[in-house]
C-alpha cells in the first residue's frame, strides 16, 4: 500500500490505527482520474482531531443509563464513545481479517478490502464488542465529513473535496448579483483556513474575493 | 438545597427565542418590569458569528454548540405505547436551540402564514365531507380563533421580521405574482419578494404547464435594507448560504438576536438573565395563582423569582414539560382520552424529489435566505379530497438554500453509497441537480402524546419528557398522493433522471426532518381539549400564559415559525389589552 502523502502527529490514534484508517478511507473515497482520495486529503488526520475533541467522547450526548438496544427508529444507543468505537473496532476488524485472510486489513488487496467494508456495512461481520454496521456508519460519516469539511479540521487538503464538486467555499459578495444568472459560476475555492492564514483575500464585509476559473469552452 | 428568593417583577418570561423576545418587548413597551430567563448562554452576534467562521458546515450543522446540549437534558422516544422509550442520545430528527435567541436564531427564515382552513380544520372538513371523514383516532381540532382575527398579528410579525414576498390576496382581490390561495392579507409584505433562481425558473415553467401557479415563497432574509417595527436595521441578504443551522454574520436573517433584542436591551424596565434554567412554575396554596418560577443558575444555585405574570415561551417540549413538572393542568391520559397537558403532540411530514440534468448546470451554492419558488394548490382543501380519502396537504418548494458540501449532494437512485463510482457521481451531479421539497401537514392522534418519562432523568434529577409518536395512514396517503403530483412536475422538467424518496413507514428519530415539533399545550375553546384558551392563557392558573409551537392543536404544511411569532404578538396584545385591565380568567 502506498504511504499516505499526509504528514501528521496523532493525538489519539495509534500507528496501527492510522495505517488501518489510511487504507480504509482510501477505499471509501479512492484516488482516481478526478483527483486525490480520502487518504491524501488527510481524512485520517481529520478523524484523529475529531477524536481529540469533545465529540470524541460524545461530550454533548445524553450518556445516562439504563442502556438498552432499542429499535432502529430510536437511534444511537451504544454506550461506546467514538474514541472507543474506533479503538475497539479497528482491533477487532484486524483480528477478523487475520482469521479470514491471514493478513491485517491494510495488507489485503483492494478488492478484498472492499469486500470486508461491504460486509461491515451490512452488519455481516460478527465483532465481539460492537456492531460492525455501527463501526462502518461512523467511519463513512467521518470520511465524508473529513473530505468535504473546511481544511481547518485537517482533512480536505488542497480543498480536493470542494474542487471535485465545483464548490467555491467561503461565499463571495458577488453571489447576490449572480442569484438569477444562469451562467456557471466557477471559482478557485477559498477556505476559512485560507482566509485566516492570509492565503486568500476578503472584502469589507468579510466575503471571500474569488479568483474566477476559466470556463471549459472558453467562456 | 437552600433557595434564594429574589425581589418580584411584573412579568417573568421563560425563554428568549422568537416568542420570548417579542412578548418581552411588548410587555416592556406597556411599562411592565420584565425579566427574561434563558437557559442558554449570552450571545454577542458581533463576535460570536463572524465571517468567515460562520460558514463552517461541520461546526454548525454537525457539532453545533448552539443546539440543545443533550448531556444535560434530552427527551425519550418510542413509536408506540407498547415500547420502552429510550433517550434521544444524539441530535437527529430536529434541532432545538440553546442560547439567547433560542431555536429561531438558526431557523431557515421560511416565513409563511397558515391558511384560513388550517385554523378551522375540524369544522371545515366536517362541513364539506361529513363527520366520519377524519380517521377515528384523529384528535385534530379548531384553534378557537379564526384567520381573520389573527391577520393583524401576522401583519405585525411580518413587520418585525421584515418578511419579503408578494401578496397573492389583498383584502380579497387576487394579485398576480403572489400565492392566489393564501388568506386575504390587509396589506403588502413589508419587503419585495426574492428574485427567482434558474432552478426556480425550471420548476416554475414545468409547474405552470401543469396548471399550477408558482410564486416566490415569503422569507425573512432581507431583500433590501430594512428598518423594522422596533426601529432595528436589518441588512440585505447577500445569498451566501449557511442559513438554517447557522446564524447570519450579516444580520440579514431576522431572528430574536437581530430583529428584537437590540431594541429590548435599551429598555431600563427589561432584564435578560442567561444561564438560568427554569425548573418549575410555583403556585400558591390554592393552586389557582402562580407566584413566580424557580430556576437553577450557572453556579447550580436554586433561585426563586416571584412574578405577577408568568409566560412560558420555550420550545414545544419545554413548555409542556414545565407544566407537567409544575402540576399545572391535568396530564393527558391516552387510555381514557382525558386530560390535556401533553395531548395532541404533532410534527410535520416531508418528502423530496431529486431531479438530475445532463445538459444543464446550476450554481447550487448561491442562495440561502429561503430563496424558493413554490406552489400551494396541493395544500389546504383546494382539491376535493372526498375520493382521495385524506385530510391535509402540502406545499411544494424548489429552494436554493446554498448547497453545502457535506450534506447537500443528491445522487441518482442506484448510485453506490461509497467508492469510485460514488465519487464520479458526486462530481457529476452536484451542480446538475434540483431538489423539490414536499412540506406537509400532520394531524394529531389519540395515541401520540408527551408525558414524563418513568425512568430517565436530566442533569438536575428531574424526569425527561417522553414522546410517543409515529406516522399515521392519513399522512402516508397524503404524502403518497403528493409524491405522484410532484413526480409529474419532475417529469415535465425533462430531466435525465429523477427519483422520489419513499413514503416513510415508521417515524425515526435519526435523520434530520424538521425542527417543527408542535402541540402538547394546545389552545382552544374547550378546557376539556385544550391547555390554554384563545389568549394562550392557562385555563387552570390564569396568570400563566403558555405561548409557542406547543399551542398548535395539529400542524399545517407551512413552516411554523411565522405562526409562532404571530401567536407571540397575539398573546402579548391580549395580556396588554385585556388581562392587565382586569387580571383573571379572560374567557
Amino acid at each position: 500500500m502506498a504511504e499516505s502523502a499526509v504528514l501528521h502527529a496523532y493525538g489519539y490514534l495509534t500507528q496501527p490505527e492510522v495505517r488501518f484508517l489510511d487504507a480504509a478511507v482510501e477505499r471509501l473515497i479512492p484516488t482516481d482520474n478526478l483527483g486525490p482520495g480520502a487518504r491524501d486529503a488527510g481524512v485520517t488526520c481529520y478523524i484523529d482531531r475529531q477524536l481529540c475533541s469533545a465529540w470524541g467522547t460524545h461530550g454533548r450526548n445524553y450518556r445516562s443509563g439504563p442502556w438498552l438496544a432499542g429499535t432502529p427508529e430510536q437511534g444511537f444507543q451504544s454506550r461506546l464513545t467514538p474514541q472507543e468505537i474506533y479503538r475497539i473496532g479497528i482491533r477487532e476488524i484486524n483480528d477478523y481479517c487475520r482469521a479470514q485472510h491471514d493478513k491485517l486489513f491494510e495488507h489485503l488487496p483492494a478488492a478484498t478490502q472492499d469486500q470486508v467494508l461491504q460486509a461491515l456495512e451490512k452488519g455481516k461481520v460478527e465483532l465481539p464488542s460492537l456492531s460492525s454496521k455501527l463501526f462502518f456508519d461512523l467511519l463513512w460519516r467521518n470520511t465524508e465529513e473529513g473530505y468535504f469539511a473546511d481544511p481547518m479540521y485537517g482533512g480536505n487538503r488542497g480543498k480536493v473535496g470542494w474542487k471535485l464538486l465545483g464548490f467555491p467555499g467561503v461565499s463571495s459578495g458577488a453571489y447576490s448579483a449572480h442569484l438569477d444568472n444562469p451562467a456557471p459560476y466557477r471559482a478557485e475555492p477559498v477556505s476559512i483556513l485560507d482566509i485566516e492564514t492570509k492565503q486568500a483575500q476578503v472584502d469589507a464585509q468579510g466575503f471571500a474575493k474569488h479568483i474566477m476559473l476559466k470556463q471549459a469552452g472558453g467562456k | 438545597m437552600t433557595t434564594t428568593k429574589l425581589k418580584p417583577v411584573d412579568a417573568v418570561v421563560v425563554g428568549s427565542g422568537v416568542v420570548g423576545s417579542i412578548i418581552c418587548m411588548e410587555l416592556a413597551n406597556a411599562g411592565l418590569k420584565v425579566l427574561c430567563l434563558e437557559r442558554g448562554r449570552m450571545i454577542d452576534p458581533q463576535t460570536d458569528f463572524v465571517m468567515p467562521y460562520v460558514q463552517d458546515e461541520l461546526k454548525y450543522d454537525r457539532h453545533s454548540e448552539i443546539f440543545q446540549n443533550l448531556s444535560r437534558e434530552t427527551i425519550t422516544f418510542r413509536n408506540n405505547m407498547s415500547e420502552t422509550a429510550l433517550p434521544m442520545r444524539e441530535l437527529g430528527s430536529f434541532k432545538p436551540g440553546e442560547m439567547v435567541g433560542g431555536t429561531a436564531a438558526h431557523w431557515g427564515c421560511n416565513a409563511r402564514r397558515f391558511l384560513p382552513h388550517d385554523f378551522e380544520i375540524r369544522s371545515k372538513v366536517t362541513e364539506r365531507y361529513g363527520k366520519n371523514f377524519f380517521p377515528e383516532d384523529c384528535t385534530a381540532q379548531d384553534w378557537g380563533v379564526t384567520f381573520e382575527e389573527f391577520e393583524p398579528y401576522y401583519d405585525q410579525f411580518e413587520h418585525i421580521y421584515g418578511v419579503g414576498g408578494k401578496a397573492g390576496n389583498l383584502n380579497g382581490a387576487i394579485q398576480p405574482g403572489g400565492n392566489p390561495h393564501e388568506g386575504p392579507r390587509s396589506r403588502e409584505y413589508p419587503n419585495p419578494p426574492t428574485r427567482r433562481t434558474p432552478q426556480g425558473e425550471v420548476f416554475a415553467k414545468a409547474a405552470t404547464e401543469l396548471g399550477y401557479t408558482p410564486f416566490q415563497g415569503p422569507a425573512a432574509a432581507m431583500t433590501r435594507d430594512y428598518n423594522n417595527l422596533y426601529k432595528v436595521m436589518l441588512g440585505e441578504c447577500q445569498r451566501g448560504g449557511f442559513c438554517s443551522s447557522h446564524v447570519c454574520s450579516q444580520g440579514a436573517k431576522a431572528n430574536p438576536l437581530t430583529a428584537v433584542l437590540p431594541a429590548l436591551y435599551k429598555k431600563e424596565n427589561f432584564e435578560l438573565r442567561p444561564l438560568c434554567n427554569v425548573i418549575k412554575v410555583n403556585t400558591d396554596s390554592t393552586g389557582k395563582q402562580a407566584t413566580g418560577v424557580t430556576y437553577i443558575d450557572a453556579r447550580g444555585r436554586e433561585v426563586e423569582q416571584p412574578a405577577s405574570i408568568v409566560v412560558l415561551a420555550t420550545y414545544c417540549f419545554n413548555n409542556t414539560r414545565l407544566l407537567l413538572l409544575s402540576g399545572i393542568g391535568k396530564p393527558y391520559d391516552p387510555q381514557t382520552g382525558r386530560g390535556v397537558v401533553g395531548r395532541n403532540y404533532s410534527y410535520q411530514t416531508g418528502g423530496r424529489v431529486h431531479v438530475f440534468f445532463e445538459d444543464r448546470e446550476f450554481n447550487p451554492f448561491i442562495g440561502g435566505g429561503m430563496v424558493n419558488t413554490s406552489i400551494d394548490e396541493l395544500n389546504g382543501d383546494l382539491i376535493d379530497r372526498s375520493k382521495l380519502g385524506f385530510v391535509g396537504g402540502a406545499y411544494i418548494g424548489c429552494q436554493s438554500s446554498g448547497a453545502t458540501p457535506i450534506k447537500s449532494k443528491p445522487l441518482p437512485h442506484g448510485t453506490p453509497r461509497w467508492g469510485g463510482e460514488w465519487k464520479q457521481a458526486v462530481a457529476h451531479n452536484y451542480r446538475r441537480a434540483i431538489s423539490l421539497g414536499i412540506h406537509g401537514s400532520c394531524m394529531s392522534y389519540r395515541q401520540h402524546y408527551l408525558d414524563l418519562d418513568p425512568t430517565y432523568r436530566d442533569a438536575n434529577g428531574l424526569p425527561l419528557l417522553r414522546m410517543t409518536f409515529d406516522w399515521n395512514k392519513n399522512e402516508q396517503k397524503m404524502l403518497a398522493w403528493t409524491y405522484e403530483r410532484v413526480v409529474e412536475i419532475a417529469k415535465a422538467m425533462k430531466p435525465a433522471h429523477y427519483h422520489a424518496h419513499a413514503v416513510p413507514t415508521k417515524y425515526s428519530i435519526v435523520p434530520y426532518q424538521s425542527t417543527h415539533n408542535v402541540g402538547g399545550a394546545v389552545m382552544g375553546a374547550d378546557p376539556s381539549t385544550s391547555v390554554v384558551n384563545k389568549y394562550l392563557q392557562s385555563w387552570d392558573v390564569p396568570n400563566v400564559f403558555v405561548v409557542g409551537g406547543s399551542a398548535f392543536p395539529q400542524n399545517a404544511a407551512q413552516g411554523p415559525t411565522e405562526t409562532i411569532g404571530m401567536l407571540a404578538c397575539w398573546a402579548a396584545d391580549g395580556i396588554k389589552e385585556v388581562y392587565l385591565r382586569k387580571p383573571g380568567p379572560m374567557v
